[in-house]
C-alpha cells in the first residue's frame, strides 16, 4: 500500500489510521506464519493505538535512519563507538518535537510493521526479522527500529521516560514524551513508583497509552493478578486518566489532546480486544500471549485468513 | 592523624558549583548521604525520588541520556541489591554516565544485615561497562568525584561519610586505575581497600618493625583491575599475598586479585581476608572488624601463616603504631 508519512501536527483521517491498522495485522500474521509463531494477539489489540499515536498524536520529524535496518553493531560500551539506538526511525530529536518510548518490546513486530506502513522502514525491512545478527529482533532492544531505551525487563521504560521528561523540562523543551505500555506492566511495582514520581514532580509533559487487552502470558489478567480498577488506581496516584475504545482512532486521538499544557501526567487506557480483526483467534482463548500453529490444517486456515484480511476489515 | 568531619558534604557543594549539568537524586537519605548541602545550595538541581530506588535508577538513566550527570545518593545496599535489574538494564547496558554514590560500605554501619553492603563490589563488578571505585580516606572522598566524572560510562563509588581519617596527602592525587603504593617490600605483598587500609597500615608497620619486608598497595579502582604496578607487586611476592577488604571475599578485591594472579600465572599463596561468605549483624564497626577478621590483628595472623611461625606481635604492638597522614616526605618512591 501507499505509505503515509507522519507530518508534525498534521491530522490524519480516521479511515487512513484504520487502513494502516489493518495492514499491520496482515503483516504480523504473515510473519507469524513464516516464523511459525509470534505475538499475533498483540497486533490485534494494539494496531489502532500505535497507528493513532504516529498519525494522530505525536509530533515527530521524518525518519533519519536507513530504510534497510542496520545490522547489530555490538553492545554499547566505551570500546564500541558504533553502537546506536533505533530512535532515529522516529526522527531527529528537537526541542519542539515529541519523543516515543516503546515499553512492551515483545510488541516489536507490531511497531516494525507500522514503521513500514508509514514509510519509515523500507518494505523489505522484515526480511531481517528474527535473523541472527539483525537488529529487527523478535523481542525488540534499544537498537531495534523505533526503539530508544532498553525496556525488555517490563516496567522499566516508564521511569526512563520520566527521566527524559524531567530533562526536557529542565532544558525548556516544549515537546512531549509519549510512552506505549501494556496493561501487564501495571503488575510491576516499579510502574507505581514511576507514577508516584511523575505526579510528585508534576511531569505533565508525559503521556502514556496503555494497551489494556487484559491478557498476559499465563492467561487472562484477572486470573493471574488483578490490576483493576486500573483507572481509579492511576487517578489515586495523581494521573489524569482517559478510558477509551482502543480500536477507535478518533477517541484515541482525542484522549491525547492537551498533554503538556499542565503539570499532570496523562494516561490513556485503551480497552482492546486481543482477537480484533482475526476472529478465529478466539477459539485459542485464553492462550493468546504467543501464537504458534499446531498443524498443517491450522496453517492453511490462517493462510486463508491472511488472504482475506484486506483493508477495512478491522 | 587528621579526622575530617563529613568531607563529602562540603566537597560536593564546592565541586558542583561550576557544573550545572550535575544533578543529585536521593531516596529519602539526603542528610544520611551528606547531600543536604547540595540540596540547600542548588535546590533546582536536587530531586527527591522517595523510597523507590528502582524508579530512581530509571529516572537517572533518562536524565543521563539527555546529557545530564545524575549523582544518585543512597546507601550502597540500595544501589546494588534492590534495583540490580534496573542498574543493569537501564544504566549499565546503555553505558550511561550515571554516578551511583553508595554509602555505608560493609560493616561500617551498626544497622545490621539489611544495611550492610557486603556484596556490592561483587555485584557491580559483574556488570559490563561499570567502573567500580572505593574511597579509603578523606582525601579520596574529596577527589573521587573528579575521577568519576572523567569516566564516559556508569560509575559505582563506594563512599565514606561522617568522621573520615585523612590517610593520604591531598597533593598526592587519586588516579583512576592506579593503586597507591604505601610501602615496598617482597616477603609479603598486602593489598587493602577502603577502611581496611588504615588497619593494614597498623599491621604492616608492626610487621616491618619485626624485620619483615612488606609491600603494601591501597586499591581504590576495583574495576577495571589492570594496574601494572599491582601486577608487578604480586609477581614479586616471596612468601605470599594477603588481601584485606570490608566486603565478602567472594567478588571483591580478593577475587579480583585471585583472578589476576591465576591469569598471569603468578604462583604465590594468597590469603583473602574479609567476610568469609557470611552475612554480618548489627554491632559497632570495631566489634565487627574483630569478629570477622578485617582488622590489623587478622592481617598479622595471616602473615604468620605465610611466614610459618608466630611473630609475637600483640595488641599493644599494633596500638603503638602511630599513623600519620602520608605526605610527600614520607611516601615511598614509585616503582
Amino acid at each position: 500500500m501507499e505509505s503515509i508519512p507522519a507530518r508534525p501536527g498534521a491530522a490524519t483521517a480516521p479511515g487512513d489510521i484504520r487502513r494502516v491498522a489493518t495492514a499491520i495485522r496482515r503483516r504480523v500474521l504473515e510473519h507469524t506464519l513464516e516464523n511459525n509463531g509470534g505475538y499475533l494477539s498483540q497486533a490485534c489489540s494494539s494496531a489502532e493505538i500505535l497507528a493513532t499515536l504516529y498519525l494522530g498524536v505525536m509530533r515527530l520529524g521524518p525518519s533519519t535512519a536507513p530504510p534497510t535496518p542496520r545490522p547489530f553493531a555490538g553492545v554499547p560500551g566505551a570500546d564500541n563507538p558504533h553502537a546506536f539506538t533505533g530512535a532515529d526511525y522516529n526522527g531527529a530529536p528537537a526541542p519542539e518535537l515529541d519523543r516515543f518510548i516503546f515499553s512492551p518490546v515483545h510488541y516489536a513486530l507490531v511497531l516494525y510493521s507500522l514503521l513500514i506502513e508509514l514509510g519509515r522502514l523500507g518494505p523489505d525491512a522484515l526480511d531481517a526479522f528474527n535473523r541472527d545478527g539483525s537488529t529487527v529482533e523478535l523481542i525488540g532492544a534499544e537498537h531495534s527500529p523505533g526503539h530508544e531505551v532498553t525496556a525488555g525487563s517490563l516496567g522499566q521504560a516508564l521511569s526512563q521516560a520520566g527521566g527524559i521528561a524531567l530533562a526536557r523540562r529542565l532544558r525548556g523543551d516544549t515537546g512531549r514524551v509519549w510512552v506505549f505500555m501494556s496493561d501487564g506492566e501495571f503488575q510491576e511495582g516499579q510502574t507505581w513508583e514511576a507514577f508516584a514520581a511523575l505526579a510528585h514532580h508534576r511531569l505533565g509533559n508525559i503521556g502514556v497509552y496503555v494497551d489494556a487487552n487484559a491478557q498476559q502470558c499465563d492467561g487472562p489478567m484477572d486470573t493471574v493478578m488483578t490490576t483493576e480498577p486500573l483507572a481509579a488506581r492511576l487517578r489515586a496516584f495523581g494521573a489524569e486518566v482517559r478510558e477509551v475504545d482502543g480500536h477507535d482512532p478518533v477517541a484515541l486521538a482525542e484522549a491525547g489532546e492537551g498533554v503538556g499544557e499542565d503539570g499532570v501526567p496523562r494516561v490513556v487506557i485503551a480497552r482492546t480486544d486481543p482477537c480484533r480483526g482475526i476472529d478465529r483467534l478466539r477459539e485459542r482463548w485464553p492462550k493468546l500471549h504467543y501464537v504458534r500453529f499446531k498443524n498443517e490444517a491450522e496453517f492453511n486456515l490462517y493462510r486463508g485468513l491472511l488472504a482475506g484480511l484486506s483493508e477495512g476489515d478491522a | 592523624m587528621e579526622i575530617v568531619q563529613r568531607p563529602h558534604r562540603d566537597n560536593l557543594v564546592r565541586w558542583a558549583e561550576q557544573r550545572p549539568e550535575v544533578l543529585v537524586l536521593s531516596a529519602d537519605l539526603t542528610s544520611s548521604c551528606e547531600a543536604d548541602g547540595f540540596r540547600d545550595a542548588y535546590p533546582e538541581r536536587f530531586f527527591s525520588m522517595g523510597m523507590a530506588e528502582q524508579n530512581m535508577m530509571g529516572f537517572a538513566a533518562g536524565l543521563a541520556r539527555e546529557g545530564f550527570f545524575p549523582y544518585v545518593h543512597t546507601f550502597a545496599v540500595f544501589v546494588s541489591r534492590r534495583p540490580f535489574d534496573q542498574v543493569a538494564m537501564s544504566i549499565a547496558y546503555p553505558n550511561l554516565p550515571v554516578r551511583l554514590i553508595g554509602f555505608l560500605p560493609g560493616i561500617t554501619t551498626p544497622g545490621g544485615v539489611t544495611h550492610q553492603a557486603v556484596d556490592d563490589i561483587g555485584l557491580m563488578r559483574l556488570l559490563p561497562n561499570m567502573t567500580v571505585l572505593e574511597c579509603g580516606d578523606a582525601t579520596e572522598v574529596e577527589q573521587v568525584l573528579d575521577l568519576a566524572q572523567a569516566v564516559p560510562g556508569p560509575v559505582y563509588v563506594r563512599m565514606l561519610r561522617g568522621e573520615v581519617p585523612r590517610l593520604f596527602d591531598p597533593a598526592e592525587p587519586m588516579v583512576l586505575g592506579r593503586a597507591r603504593l604505601l610501602g615496598e617490600g617482597e616477603d609479603l605483598i598486602v593489598l587493602s581497600s577502603g577502611i581496611c587500609t588504615e588497619e593494614a597500615l597498623r599491621a604492616t608497620g608492626a610487621l616491618r618493625a619485626h624485620g619483615l619486608s612488606v609491600g603494601h598497595l591501597h586499591v581504590s579502582t576495583l574495576k577495571p583491575f589492570d594496574d601494572p604496578r599491582v601486577r608487578a607487586a604480586l609477581a614479586s611476592a616471596r612468601l605470599g599475598v594477603i588481601t584485606l577488604e570490608n566486603h565478602s571475599i567472594v567478588g571483591g578485591l580478593g577475587s579480583a586479585v585471585a583472578e589476576l594472579m591465576a591469569e598471569r600465572g603468578i604462583g604465590a599463596r594468597l590469603i583473602r581476608l574479609g567476610l568469609r561468605d557470611t552475612y554480618a549483624h548489627g554491632a559497632s564497626r570495631q566489634y565487627l572488624m574483630r569478629e570477622y577478621g578485617l582488622d590489623a590483628m587478622a592481617l598479622v595472623r595471616a602473615a604468620e601463616r605465610l611466614v610459618g611461625e608466630p611473630l609475637g606481635i600483640d595488641e599493644d604492638a599494633l596500638a603503638a603504631v602511630r599513623l600519620e597522614t602520608m605526605g610527600r616526605a614520607e611516601r615511598t618512591e614509585d616503582l
